[in-house]
């Protein structure tokens, strides 16, 4: 295991609030663990400096920090949207980073992932959205002639109803507006029967009030069904709001990690750099 | 500031040049093939006397019409759907956004051979390869349609919104559903479109094949021609706007269905 230097958050401002965390209970093993993850796109500028984060089997945790801090690519180099240069990604105890064709194909079937444009398949119904969350389950033929088990379409009709665009079924996704087409995108992560959902700034492009109602739903849906949500959010009020756990990165390392009460202006001016923002 | 720097157009001498330069090209050439006025009057007297002899159109021989027509209309169906079977795959092969390079340059290797030429040029090449009749017509046409249609297709595939295909892929799904929910649905419509376009096309290439003995109303076309029946020209030629008529009606009517 790559235990690098990089695990000792640099700043001296990043306190060990991880170890005051009454949250992170030692007795559950670890949903995910990621461990000394390095991502260059262009080889020695690297975006992600090794990141060590272990995530519980439940509960919200935010990621926080300024654009271009490399949150994004975190995310996406659990799921291997971005492929990792360095490091262990360890998923139910398996290393994601070393999978390769449908072993890969498999481990994504459990990962959920919400985006901040949505990534909806705009020319199709709703219900056909939402069944791309069982494509990992069905062969393509059957996808391509619509054929999903019952179990499967109950299932969509349900959650649709939870997301409350149950008479939307038929819709074509590109007619929804913008908080509408995120509750497609969350029910289409939540139809892979997800063991842990990612979420990439999924309230970047909605009002406040509607970011607020997504928030929840995510929130709901992580406590109903027991999955664990890693969640990128530029708005610290809602990460504070509705994340069981803080992560602050900046320049493409964890500079904080515990409660969202414990960060102060001390630790948002660490993250963010200056002050003159914070009053 | 200066006053030139100011100037709100700069003049570009070398396009003027280069535009100067083309239009004496095409008084040169004008002048190399005798293209004067006194030569396009000969040239309308002439065509006056063929166009008087085109009419009244002869109907004498309308089963020779009719099975001539019926072939070409064949050839065309079947070049555009072969052309399709065969285009579809090769233009998701050749998708720079979505294979490796590997993939991509033997499939577009191959679009630019079936574009290199005419399709008359390549309806001799099968005549020759695998006789006269139709089935050098069709090979001819699909070889034109792959040609085509692969080329649309393939920049249709690359100008699609690869975020709705990281969300599918996102979902473990398999490469081919991948193509069948993210890939298709963007790409349908204008492949309809596109498709629609190349039976066109094939339509009025197939009543020309025939003129190199690869099936079709073209072949009796031209022998018409040579025997000087030139008012069963006339017949030929006013049946074959009516197809190519119909057809642009037809792929109005199709488009619609799949637009809506």
């Amino acid at each position: 295991m790559t235990t690098g230097a990089p695990a000792a958050p640099a700043a001296s401002a990043a306190v060990a609030a991880s170890a005051a965390d009454p949250r992170r209970s030692t007795a559950e093993a670890p949903a995910l663990r990621i461990r000394g993850l390095v991502k260059a796109y262009v080889p020695g500028t690297p975006v992600l400096r090794g990141i060590d984060l272990d995530f519980a089997p439940r509960g919200i945790t935010a990621i926080i920090g300024p654009s271009g801090t490399g949150k994004s690519t975190l995310i996406r180099c659990i799921n291997r949207l971005v492929e990792p240069t360095a490091g262990e990604i360890l998923f139910e105890g398996q290393d994601l980073t070393r999978l390769r064709g449908a072993a890969l194909r498999l481990a994504r079937r459990h990962i959920g992932m919400v985006f901040q444009e949505y990534n909806l398949v705009e020319r199709l119904t709703v219900m056909e959205n939402l069944l791309c969350g069982r494509l990992g389950y069905v062969t393509p033929l059957d996808a391509w002639l619509r054929r999903y088990p019952p179990r499967d379409v109950e299932r969509a009709f349900e959650l649709l109803d939870t997301v409350g665009l149950g008479p939307h079924a038929h819709a074509r996704a590109d007619s929804l507006s913008g908080g509408q087409r995120q509750r497609v995108g969350i029910a289409r992560a939540v139809m892979q029967e997800p063991r842990l959902l990612l979420a990439d700034e999924p309230t970047s492009s909605l009002d406040p009030k509607t970011s607020v109602e997504i928030m929840a739903l995510v929130a709901a849906l992580s406590e109903k069904h027991g999955f664990p949500v890693i969640i990128n959010i530029h708005n610290v009020a809602l990460a504070k709001r509705f994340a069981g756990r803080i992560v602050g990165m900046t320049g493409g390392r964890v500079v904080y990690d515990g409660a969202p009460e414990a960060i102060t202006d001390a630790h948002l001016q660490t993250i963010y750099g200056g002050e003159d923002w914070l009053h | 500031m200066s006053a030139a720097a100011r100037r709100a157009f700069v003049p570009n001498w070398w396009a003027r040049a280069a535009w100067v330069a083309f239009a004496l090209y095409v008084l040169y050439a004008a002048s190399q093939l005798e293209f004067t006025p006194a030569r396009f009057l000969a040239g309308i007297e002439h065509g006056a006397k063929f166009v008087a002899r085109l009419f009244p159109p002869d109907l004498s021989r309308l089963a020779l019409l009719a099975k001539g027509m019926a072939e070409s209309l064949q050839i065309a169906v079947l070049a555009s759907v072969l052309g399709v079977l065969i285009s579809a795959p090769l233009a998701l092969a050749a998708a720079r956004n979505l294979m490796p390079a590997w993939a991509t340059w033997p499939a577009r290797a191959v679009m630019v051979l079936c574009r290199s030429f005419h399709p008359v040029i390549v309806a001799i090449l099968f005549v020759k390869a695998v006789g006269f009749g139709a089935l050098a017509g069709i090979l001819a046409l699909t070889v034109a349609s792959v040609g085509f249609l692969g080329k649309l297709m393939t920049e249709a595939i690359e100008e699609i919104s690869l975020k709705q295909v990281e969300a599918v892929r996102a979902t473990g799904a398999p490469f081919a559903s991948l193509v069948t929910y993210a890939v298709l649905p963007q790409v349908f419509s204008r492949l309809v479109g596109f498709v629609s376009y190349e039976t066109d096309a094939n339509l009025r290439n197939s009543t020309m094949v025939g003129i190199v003995g690869a099936g079709g109303i073209g072949g009796t076309l031209f022998a018409a021609f040579q025997r000087f029946d030139y008012d069963f020209v006339c017949t030929i030629v006013l049946t074959i706007i009516a197809l190519i008529m119909a057809g642009e009606v037809l792929t109005v009517r199709v488009k619609r269905v799949f637009r809506a």
